[in-house]
């Protein structure tokens, strides 16, 4: 429980982060935003790794959930990063 | 050794939150990025050194096929279909919080049996979140696309919708309470849950799918924090929260843009609903020989003498793909000495921050893109304000007509231009389903047609002046 009780706190003190942080993105970058932070929330590819990771070769269902889950996650991380970037570089070039 | 990976977490955690920082400027927004991206690097190599794994093969097998699909994606999809992307990429992201989560359940029942009352809150609320994530995001995308309609029945969906979140509430309560082991009663409830999604979003306008799109975003980043608190993962937690609080934030900006609350979008249903065709039929008595037509021609005649030209950007520019045309335009008259700037409102186009992508896509600098707020105080001054393909956030019965369904939200005040031409392909309603006091001004002009041929016409047609 004391564990439940610290990661609460740091979920609230993340959230307040966030909150500070995204205020100060221009409305002009706000689709490259919406597409970065779809790229980084493919972070549950940590969990994903372990479940796919922590089963012996004989497939089971929660191996088989691990390895959609890790392609899933994959996905999100590089179509998302890859996107964001192409978008970022369009409005680098003038101004 | 524990340790360590931990640590590897919150650098990845510090890299994510320095790179949205980055995204706060343009100019180093692209580094931004990057570092996110190497904060992801970070996480994945430390996910791999945990002792619990003991085959890499699926992990590999995953990454590749993933990685392979999301090149692809990345590189085939157009700039005007980002909001559609953007919608899939939530989904994406919830399903893979329910399959960690479902994943990670079963390896522990197996193990260990079900463990603490927080951990099965964290199991549960992943799976709820995700779920609802995953299938809301599959209608808001169809809906995107024009593939789905809006739905003529709302009540039943909104029946639909109660009885099934009444029976994932018992079933949730259920499995939290008889610490059930069994992975039909898992499964019972995911199927539960992917119906629950569906229809929530389903009856909710396809106007307002940029405020959905925004949410499932917000969503999908609650549903990865979920996950870390299954997993006990910081890291994972503060990176959830960081993409929770974006999406909510966005989400809030595009209800104050329309005038409307959060409730209102989600359960408020269609605007309009039932009586569009009695209002079709006021149109033709509203807009009755009133409107005064232009031709490209004409138009170009007006902009050789404007000094200072405002153009107007809305979905319709992203429709016809005009986005090149408008700076081919906008060059001409900039090399006679006219003043061009462009007035984005925050809901133009299907997701925030769309028109600006694509004006950037066409190399137009930002410094030229206006927001509502910016560019207001400057039309009455402008020569000649051009919609392209807007029309509810331009119509003035938002700000002098209180009876007007849309009276109160936000607009542009081109009326108040010496000059307005709407660019526009038929007098056919906006979203709001309401007819344009705009048309029939005695300021405005109306070019008929798609807004790529109209503005290339016009370009043609002023340098032959």
């Amino acid at each position: 429980m004391e564990l439940f009780a610290l990661s609460f706190t740091i979920f609230i003190l993340a959230l307040f982060v966030g909150v500070e942080l995204i205020n100060k993105v221009p409305p002009t970058l706000h689709t490259p935003l919406m597409s970065g932070t779809n790229a980084i929330s493919g972070i549950v590819i940590v969990g994903a790794i372990i479940s796919a990771g922590s089963t012996e070769l004989s497939p089971n269902v929660a191996g088989v959930l691990g390895f959609i889950a890790v392609t899933l996650a994959s996905i999100n991380i590089v179509a998302g990063f890859l996107v964001t970037d192409r978008m970022l570089n369009m409005f680098k070039r003038k101004g | 050794m524990f340790a360590l990976i931990n640590l590897s977490y919150l650098a990845a955690a510090v890299c994510f939150i320095l790179g949205i920082k980055g995204m706060t400027r343009p100019k180093t927004a692209v580094r931004g990025n990057q570092l996110a991206a190497i904060g992801m690097l970070i996480a994945v190599v430390a996910a791999l050194l945990h002792q619990e794994i003991i085959s890499y093969a699926a992990i590999i097998a995953g990454m590749l096929l993933g990685g392979a699909i999301g090149v692809w994606l990345a590189k085939r999809t157009a700039t005007t279909e980002m909001p559609e992307l953007v919608a899939s990429l939530n989904g994406i992201g919830g399903g893979a919080s329910v399959a960690v989560a479902a994943s990670t359940w079963m390896h522990a029942v197996n193990a260990t049996g079900a463990g603490s009352g927080g951990w099965t809150a964290a199991i549960l609320a992943s799976i709820v979140i995700g779920s609802v994530t995953l299938t809301g995001s599959v209608v808001a995308v169809l809906k995107l696309k024009g593939n789905i309609g809006d739905s003529r029945n709302n009540r039943l969906w909104h029946s639909v919708t109660l009885v099934t979140l009444i029976a994932a509430v018992a079933g949730a309560v259920l499995f939290a309470t008889s610490s059930s082991t069994s992975p039909l009663a898992l499964a019972a409830l995911v199927g539960l849950c992917l119906l629950l999604g569906i229809g929530l979003v389903q009856p909710i306008g396809g106007a307002d799918m940029p405020v959905v799109v925004a949410l499932l975003n917000a969503y999908s980043g609650l549903a990865g924090a979920a996950t870390g608190f299954v997993l006990g993962n910081q890291g994972l937690i503060i990176t959830g929260s960081l993409v929770g609080a974006s999406g909510l934030i966005l989400t809030a900006i595009m209800c104050k843009a329309m005038n409307r609350s959060l409730p209102n979008v989600l359960f408020g249903g269609v605007l309009g609903g039932s009586d569009s065709t009695a209002s079709q039929q006021d149109e033709g008595e509203f807009y009755d020989g009133k409107v005064k037509y232009a031709t490209p021609d004409d138009l170009a005649l007006l902009l050789d003498g404007a000094r200072k030209v405002v153009m107007v950007p809305g979905y319709g520019l992203a429709v016809a793909q005009a986005q090149h045309a408008v700076k081919e335009l906008a060059n001409q008259l900039e090399g006679r000495g006219a003043k061009v700037s462009y007035a984005i409102h925050p809901v133009a186009g299907r997701m925030p921050g769309h028109m600006n992508v694509l004006l950037a896509e066409a190399e137009i600098p930002y410094d030229q893109l206006k927001d509502m707020d910016a560019i207001n105080p400057e039309l009455p001054q402008a020569d000649v304000a051009i919609v392209l393909g807007a029309n509810d956030v331009v119509n003035p019965a938002a700000a002098e007509d209180p009876n007007s369904p849309i009276f109160g939200m936000p607009i542009l005040d081109v009326h108040k231009a010496k000059t307005v031409v709407v660019v526009k392909r038929s007098l056919s309603a906006g979203f709001a389903g309401i007819p344009n006091g705009l048309f029939i001004r005695d300021n405005s002009l109306m070019v008929k047609g798609d807004a790529k041929e109209v503005l290339q016409a016009t370009t043609s047609a002023i340098k032959e002046l």
